[in-house]
């Protein structure tokens, strides 16, 4: 099956029934670049390691094509308090994501 | 203290157990373990290698490029947050390496690189090492390696973690 963000997305949204499901197709066309974030409630009682586990081993298949792959695990609750916190810091709305240090003086 | 509060201050607690659980370093082998994956498909020679390498750094990394010119975003990420803390580490370039690089994917069950190992157990790659920096984990589990963190002085409720 070829990958794509629809692909990804269903195989992700069927396993993890999630709350929140982003897929981003970040490989400017030529598909093997992908950034997801999961909300689910299968997440809970998971150490970030073992929710990244579980993720990859779904995606076992496409792992062996996909150049690069960020995934962020959160659970509802996680989910919830991220947005809320976001808020509170709305400059860091604009940032990427992307490998931000944390270091907000930059 | 609240159900949701009480399941977070167990997993924490599961995982200080289980990242300071040293007899179960060699012989765990489920998917959520943190030690290296038992496979019959490396060479044991190989794989006594990689044992060595990472037993003998506490901070031990598998990257793409050298510290000083790494190859890609997310090495690069794990190598900016290592110097931010001022930790010691040593790494491999997985790129000089093809059967390295095959390697690491079995040893560590894990498909992608940079690959990170703390007193030779396995951590994750730089989402997981980015989530610990921003929370303030790393700060913690690198003491629990005996490793002082630049940062361990830094006040972690001023600093914003909306990269998560």
């Amino acid at each position: 099956m070829e990958i794509t963000k629809d692909n990804i997305e269903k195989k992700l949204r069927d396993e993890f029934e999630p709350v929140y499901l982003n897929v981003d197709d970040v490989s400017s066309g030529c598909g093997l670049k992908f950034d997801t974030t999961i909300v689910s409630k299968k997440f809970e009682g998971k150490q970030l390691l073992a929710r990244q586990r579980l993720v990859n081993d779904l995606l076992k298949d496409e792992m062996t094509k996909i150049h690069a792959f960020t995934q962020k695990t959160y659970t509802p609750d996680e989910w919830e308090k991220k947005q809320q916190k976001t808020i509170t810091n709305p400059e860091c709305e604009t940032k990427t994501m992307n490998a931000c240090t944390g270091d907000c003086k930059k | 203290m609240n159900s949701s509060l009480f399941r977070r201050v167990i997993q924490q607690y599961s995982s200080i157990r289980a990242l300071n659980n040293i007899s179960a370093r060699f012989t765990s082998s489920s998917a959520e373990s943190k030690t290296p994956a038992e496979s019959s498909s490396i060479d044991p020679q190989f794989k006594q290698k990689i044992d060595d390498f990472i037993k003998s750094n506490k901070v031990a990394v598998f990257i793409k490029g050298e510290p000083d010119a790494p190859s890609c975003g997310f090495s690069k990420a794990v190598l900016q947050i290592l110097n931010l803390h001022g930790c010691d580490f040593k790494s491999q370039n997985i790129l000089d390496d093809q059967r390295l690089r095959d390697t690491m994917k079995l040893y560590s069950n894990w498909p992608t690189f940079p690959q990170i190992y703390f007193d030779g157990e396995f951590v994750g790659g730089c989402d997981i090492l980015l989530h610990m920096h921003q929370s303030g984990e790393l700060v913690n589990e690198l003491k629990k390696i005996g490793i002082q963190s630049k940062l361990s002085d830094v006040n972690n409720n001023t600093t914003p973690s909306s990269a998560n």
